[in-house]
């Protein structure tokens, strides 16, 4: 009976199928796009030179967020300082140089395991290795430590990817022509292979400078009256003076918090339209 | 004429257990095209890549025997597989140009063997392309992309790109076997005059080429080599019934 049903109408039942499919798709877009509108307009009007470019006054209820915003971009530098090498390093070497044996599968395991740690207890880790046990105290340098930690999976994941796409044949013929494999690497594969690489890199530094919990106990600081001076000295930073003057303050002016939260969503999506473009240019120019 | 290569006794096994090679000895004349045919899963292509040790890319479970190039074993754990592969260059079957100018794709090689002047680079690009019978085609487009070129084009710039390395020994593996007739014309073109100058291997795509081509002909079955003789002997009056068959395309 059904399948009948179904047989005789079955242009509809695909328009149906198509339609739903369709409006699955826009319900995902549709919540970002809201975000982006609703914080921008909440925002727009706390945005001025002084709220930029000052210090915070008053408890944090008037003037700037520029150590915070400072903070942020030192934090994220930082991350990309340790975090960058190291990933590409071992993507290289999990892509090029290791065979498929057990070992590199629990290597594979671990990063993949490494991605789905909650943050707060990367945080909690950095608190101990970073922060007590290395004594760097509560630092940039602990939290962008630990930020790099937290960013590592991404960045050895994608540049991995990146890699690997670059194909095969390069490798053979560059070897064939008498190059050694760290040549063929360096002169070709890399080169092949780093716009998708920095793609990568991006997308994990953007997840880093969003990220409140893993820099809660190792670098962020509620207030500070002047920048940190050394890689030794705690910071303030976006997303955790958002967090701060979202539920530490009292009689906080709204629009400081939607103002914060639009600078900090300004600097990540930037990063994020210059991993695009980025990406979209390797692309054009790809040769291959 | 002198035996450029003397294979002795060569058998190799893949990791994955298939034989490739059983018991195969032959010595390769210099300054002449010598040419593997057979049908595919013969070992030939394996047998080239035995010859610049491309094999160490593959996993191998055993080898056996001796190759002599000038009379050094270049099996050996302490051949310097570098220069090797500078002296024994390779042409493949899929002509892939490196993601560079054309320019660049010949000089790549070089610059990494040493050769930084740009006047002596300049005149190996010259002198191979011209050697490679592309010359005319891409002499005011050295700049470009070589990717951009025609699929017989590239094969002739990648057979460029070994000769300007000035090897001994060129080794092709079904270097036509994705082109035109007329590119193909004009890589076998490009073969007889190289071979004034060069130990030239070449795995065939077809019979018809291996007859075109040959000065020696080796035929290969299953691993073995069934027959080997001078090619002219080997194209009218093969010895073998199994050579014979194959030749008149009863099987394969």
């Amino acid at each position: 009976m059904v399948t009948r049903f179904l047989a005789r109408h079955r242009y509809t039942v695909q328009r149906i199928g198509f339609a739903v499919i369709t409006l699955t798709a826009i319900f995902t877009v549709l919540p970002i796009i809201g975000t982006i509108i609703y914080i921008f307009v909440k925002g727009i009007s706390a945005i001025s030179v002084e709220f930029l470019t000052g210090f915070p006054s008053n408890g944090m209820r008037e003037g700037g967020i520029y150590p915070a915003i400072v903070g942020t971009f030192y934090l994220t530098i930082g991350t990309a300082i340790f975090s960058v090498p190291l990933g590409i390093a071992a993507a290289v070497y999990l892509s090029e140089y290791a065979s498929n044996n057990k070992w590199t599968r629990l290597i594979r395991l671990a990063i993949v395991n490494l991605a789905g740690i909650p943050s707060v207890v990367y945080g909690l880790f950095g608190l101990g290795l970073f922060v007590l046990f290395l004594q760097f105290g509560t630092s940039i340098l602990a939290a962008a430590l630990t930020l790099s930690i937290m960013t590592l999976p991404v960045v050895i994941s994608t540049a991995e990817e990146a890699l690997r796409a670059v194909p095969q044949p390069f490798r053979t013929v560059s070897i064939s022509l008498g190059a050694t494999r760290w040549q063929t690497i360096r002169r070709i594969v890399l080169k092949e292979a780093l716009p998708g690489i920095l793609t990568g890199v991006i997308l994990g530094l953007e997840r880093a400078a969003g990220e409140t919990a893993p820099i809660l106990f190792t670098g962020a600081a509620f207030f500070l009256p002047q920048l940190p001076q050394s890689p030794f000295d705690a910071t303030m930073a976006l997303p955790y003076h958002l967090f701060v003057i979202s539920t530490q303050v009292p009689e906080m002016p709204i629009q400081i918090q939607y103002g914060t939260a639009l600078v900090l969503l300004v600097f990540v999506l930037t990063m994020n339209i210059i991993a695009t473009v980025i990406r979209s240019r390797a692309r054009a120019k790809r040769q291959w | 004429m002198v035996d450029k290569i003397t294979i002795e006794n060569l058998s190799l096994q893949y990791a994955d257990g298939t034989e490739s090679l059983r018991d195969v000895s032959m010595g390769i004349r210099q300054n002449a095209v010598t040419v593997l045919f057979g049908p595919a899963g013969g070992g030939k292509s394996t047998l080239l890549r035995c010859l610049n040790r491309l094999n160490d890319l593959t996993e191998i479970k055993a080898s056996q025997g001796r190759i002599l190039i000038d009379g050094e074993n270049i099996l050996d754990l302490k051949t310097d597989v570098i220069a090797l592969r500078r002296k024994v260059g390779m042409v493949f079957a899929r002509p892939v140009t490196l993601p560079m100018s054309i320019r660049e794709n010949l000089t790549y090689a070089l610059e990494l063997a040493g050769i930084k002047r740009k006047s002596k680079l300049d005149e190996a690009v010259e002198r191979s392309l011209k050697l490679a019978a592309i010359w005319d085609e891409v002499k005011d487009r050295l700049d470009e992309p070589a990717i951009a070129l025609s699929g017989g084009q590239q094969q002739r710039v990648c057979l460029a790109r070994v000769i300007a390395l000035q090897p001994e020994i060129i080794l092709l593996d079904e270097p036509t076997s994705g082109l035109d007739p007329i590119s193909t014309g004009k890589v076998e073109a490009a073969l007889q005059e190289l071979k004034k100058e060069y130990t030239i291997i070449l795995v065939p795509h077809s019979v018809q080429q291996a007859a075109r081509a040959a000065d020696y002909a080796a035929f290969f079955l299953t691993g073995e080599l069934i027959e080997y003789s001078e090619g002219k002997e080997m194209f009218t009056a093969p010895k073998q019934k199994k050579t014979e068959d194959y030749i008149m395309g009863r099987f394969g």
